[in-house]
């Protein structure tokens, strides 16, 4: 075993060295374990808002009553909201207490999807995807990461200094025909450069809001060309129908 | 006549020749049938790139919602019918028949059972390569409400949820839009166009998880659990959604039900091939002069539809690599092959690959293949739920694998243990991640091993033997007992002094 480990010792090194003293490596996208810390402890203060319980309604009402737990994840979204983009050890807490839910049933839905943030993110989180599609597509996502990499200072997994940026690499964000794109907040940046890129992050720390979509010109994803489909008027109602239904 | 046929594919024409077997007594000629192509008046989705109002108001002028009633009151038997006849196979990437599948919901004696009944809609579209479901949501967002109803009617359900990607932010906000004008008007909810049928439709979004496109992942996941697929059976027909009788269905699929119902089945079956009818939403990115997503007819030849729809290939047809035709699950094919496919179930099943949701990811020479494949190893150990041990373990190994495969760093007889490895985790997992992570290295190893070779024989003349697992023979301290099968010894000609 010993001679073992000492064969793949080099490979071990390249990944980074560790003394048996440290604790295990810890990655963002999975890091399962909750650890207490001065922001994020049993005694964070969370309570949902007025605005926020009137969202939880609605939500609830659209599960059967004895599925209440089926709104966990909807509920969640709304905590992470209100929350400013992630979610305490209290804020799940305060879904379970909600949702009549084992609070751990609760912590196994947030750490399994990608979406929920346990650790603070900043206002403009940004996420670059860099699936094959956006890899390979338009100027190649590759060129994004470096660009973004360069503009803010952070590599993939860190905030900025200024506390305005939160920089992380995903996996497919579905908008493929308009790549490489990438998402902050909500909004999807799509057809970028680097120079695009840049553009947008400097408003974005400028506190501005560039607008969203395509950064080429293209109105969503028809060819850039020109159409090549639906260049005709759109049909009408009962238009080519069955004689039943004209 | 001929000489209009003289331009298309070859296989294509021979087809319309057979097709044109007549009698002497035959006086007028049928006309040529060219699968491509499509009418602006036979697609289906008129506002696919949002360029007019996605709302009630345009929905309305565009023939959505148009004498709903009257189909609803067909009864579920012709609705299903009616998708039986027109031959619609699930868009989502399988390809099951639709009206098949929608009338396991109806097995006799259904009405006595007092449980309530779900039509979900699968939008997590998290395959990547595909965009399609994501520009009906954002154009044509009435066209699946309408469908949900329709669809719901032939199952008789009581509700729809709509399970939308949690990153979808704004398509789900107009899908909610939609909804909510829908209700206002009386097309859902309590009496339902007036047809006297209540059914009401629910957004539901999830939070970033691939897996969650599984049918039963979506499930569990819409149940407010982690998203990990379940073992059938049972099936969802029987016990799915909250434990009641479910169906899952794509988008696509569901939203060209009201279409299919108004215009007929005959002429939904009368695109494309038999068995592949109908129209198609298609996405193409990667190397393509124009990537755009396009509605077409089924059984179009891939060439033509890369060139007519999306300016062809960067740097001409010559400079083309490889296509992956539907979404990364799929295997690659070569140029070669990518000539002559027509786009559908079967004529890609019989080069090796799959339609899969309709998701063409074109690459050209600058591609280095390897690492493409390797960034879907990469998305599949990702993605992985963790629940089947092949698939959790797996991921990681071909992950890494073909990590080192990229650098060459590897022995030639590990692309041998890949493949087992890929063979080791299809077919033994609940759900089909495993199988969609195999595929598109078993598809890699198929077409272009002898450009992993070479990569791995650079690799060997730049920095020496390697062992299994990546480490340098130059490495190693052969004073120590280093296990055989690292296969140091296979490699190293010169015993150590």
């Amino acid at each position: 075993m010993s001679a073992l480990r000492t064969a793949l010792r080099p490979a071990a090194r390249a990944v980074g060295r560790r003394t048996i003293s440290s604790s295990s490596a810890r990655r963002s996208d999975n890091l399962m374990v909750h650890r207490d810390s001065a922001h994020n402890n049993p005694s964070t203060p969370f309570e949902f808002n007025a605005d926020s319980k009137k969202q939880i309604e609605k939500i609830v009402a659209r599960y059967p009553v004895q599925y209440k737990k089926a709104a966990v994840m909807p509920v969640l979204d709304v905590a992470q909201r209100q929350n400013g983009g992630w979610v305490s050890l209290t804020a799940m807490n305060a879904v379970a207490k909600l949702l009549d839910m084992n609070p751990m049933r609760v912590y196994e839905v947030a750490s399994f999807y990608t979406m929920y943030n346990r650790e603070p993110v900043a206002p403009n989180f940004v996420q670059l995807c860099t699936t094959t599609p956006c890899m390979l597509g338009g100027c190649g996502s590759n060129k994004i990461l470096e660009a973004i990499t360069n503009h803010l200072g952070i590599t993939p997994g860190h905030s900025t200094k200024d506390g305005k940026f939160t920089f992380i690499e995903v996996e497919c964000l579905g908008a493929c025909s308009n790549a490489p794109m990438m998402q902050i907040g909500d909004e999807f940046y799509e057809d970028l450069t680097p120079e695009t890129t840049v553009k947008i992050l400097d408003a974005l720390a400028k506190g501005e809001k560039p607008k969203p979509g395509p950064q080429s010109g293209r109105h969503t994803s028809e060819n850039s060309a020109g159409l090549t489909t639906l260049l005709e008027k759109p049909y009408g109602p009962g238009e080519h129908c069955l004689p039943e239904f004209q | 006549m001929l000489k209009s046929t003289a331009a298309l594919p070859r296989s294509v024409a021979r087809a319309a020749v057979r097709q044109q077997a007549r009698t002497l007594a035959t006086v007028t000629d049928t006309p040529v049938h060219i699968h491509g192509g499509l009418r602006d008046q036979d697609r289906i989705f008129t506002n696919v790139h949002a360029r007019n109002d996605w709302k009630l108001k345009g929905a309305l002028s565009r023939g959505d919602w148009h004498r709903t009633k009257d189909i609803l009151l067909q009864g579920d038997a012709k609705i299903i019918q009616t998708i039986k006849d027109s031959g619609l196979r699930g868009r989502g990437g399988a390809g099951f028949p639709s009206g098949l599948k929608w009338s396991f919901m109806n097995k006799p004696g259904w009405e006595k059972d007092p449980r309530p009944r779900y039509l979900v809609v699968n939008a997590d579209e998290g395959e990547p390569g595909t965009c399609k479901d994501r520009e009906i949501m954002r154009g044509d967002p009435h066209k699946l409400v309408e469908g949900c109803l329709v669809a719901g009617r032939s199952m008789n359900a009581t509700a729809a949820y709509i399970y939308i990607r949690g990153e979808f932010i704004e398509e789900a906000h107009r899908m909610q839009v939609a909804i909510d004008e829908a209700y206002a008007a009386g097309l859902i909810g309590k009496n339902a166009c007036g047809s006297g049928y209540d059914f009401d439709v629910y957004v539901h979004r999830g939070a970033g998880a691939y897996i969650c496109g599984e049918e039963t992942a979506l499930i569990e996941s819409l149940e407010g659990k982690q998203g990990k697929p379940r073992l059938k059976p049972p099936f969802p027909a029987d016990v799915g959604l909250f434990g009641c009788p479910s169906t899952v269905a794509n988008v696509e699929t569901v939203a060209v039900a009201p279409t299919i119902a108004r215009r007929g089945g005959s002429w939904f079956a009368s695109f494309g091939r038999e068995r592949n009818s109908g129209t198609k939403l298609f996405c193409v990115s990667g190397h393509v002069n124009n990537p755009a997503v396009f509605e077409e007819e089924m059984s179009m030849p891939l060439k033509e539809m890369l060139e007519r729809h999306c300016g062809g290939i960067r740097g001409g047809w010559d400079n083309l690599k490889g296509i992956i035709p539907g979404g990364c699950s799929v295997p690659v094919i070569n140029r070669e092959v990518s000539a002559k496919v027509l786009m559908d179930y079967d004529s890609l099943k019989d080069h090796g690959t799959a339609l899969g949701t309709g998701a063409i990811i074109v690459m050209d020479n600058s591609v280095d293949m390897i690492k493409a494949i390797a960034r879907f190893a990469k998305f599949y150990k990702h993605e992985s739920c963790g629940q089947c041990t092949p698939c959790r373990e797996g991921t990681t190994w071909m992950m890494n694998m073909m990590d080192r495969l990229v650098e060459g760093r590897a022995q030639e007889r590990e692309i041998d243990m890949l493949l087992e490895l890929t063979k080791q985790v299809e077919g033994h997992t609940i759900c089909a991640l495993g199988d969609a992570a195999a595929w598109p290295i078993q598809g890699l190893m198929k077409v272009y091993r002898p450009e992993v070779e070479a990569r791995i024989a650079e690799f060997k003349a730049k920095s020496g033997d390697v062992v299994f697992g990546g480490e340098l023979v130059k490495d190693i301290d052969f004073g120590r007992a280093i296990p055989d099968s690292l296969g140091a010894h296979v490699e190293r000609h010169v015993a150590a002094p």
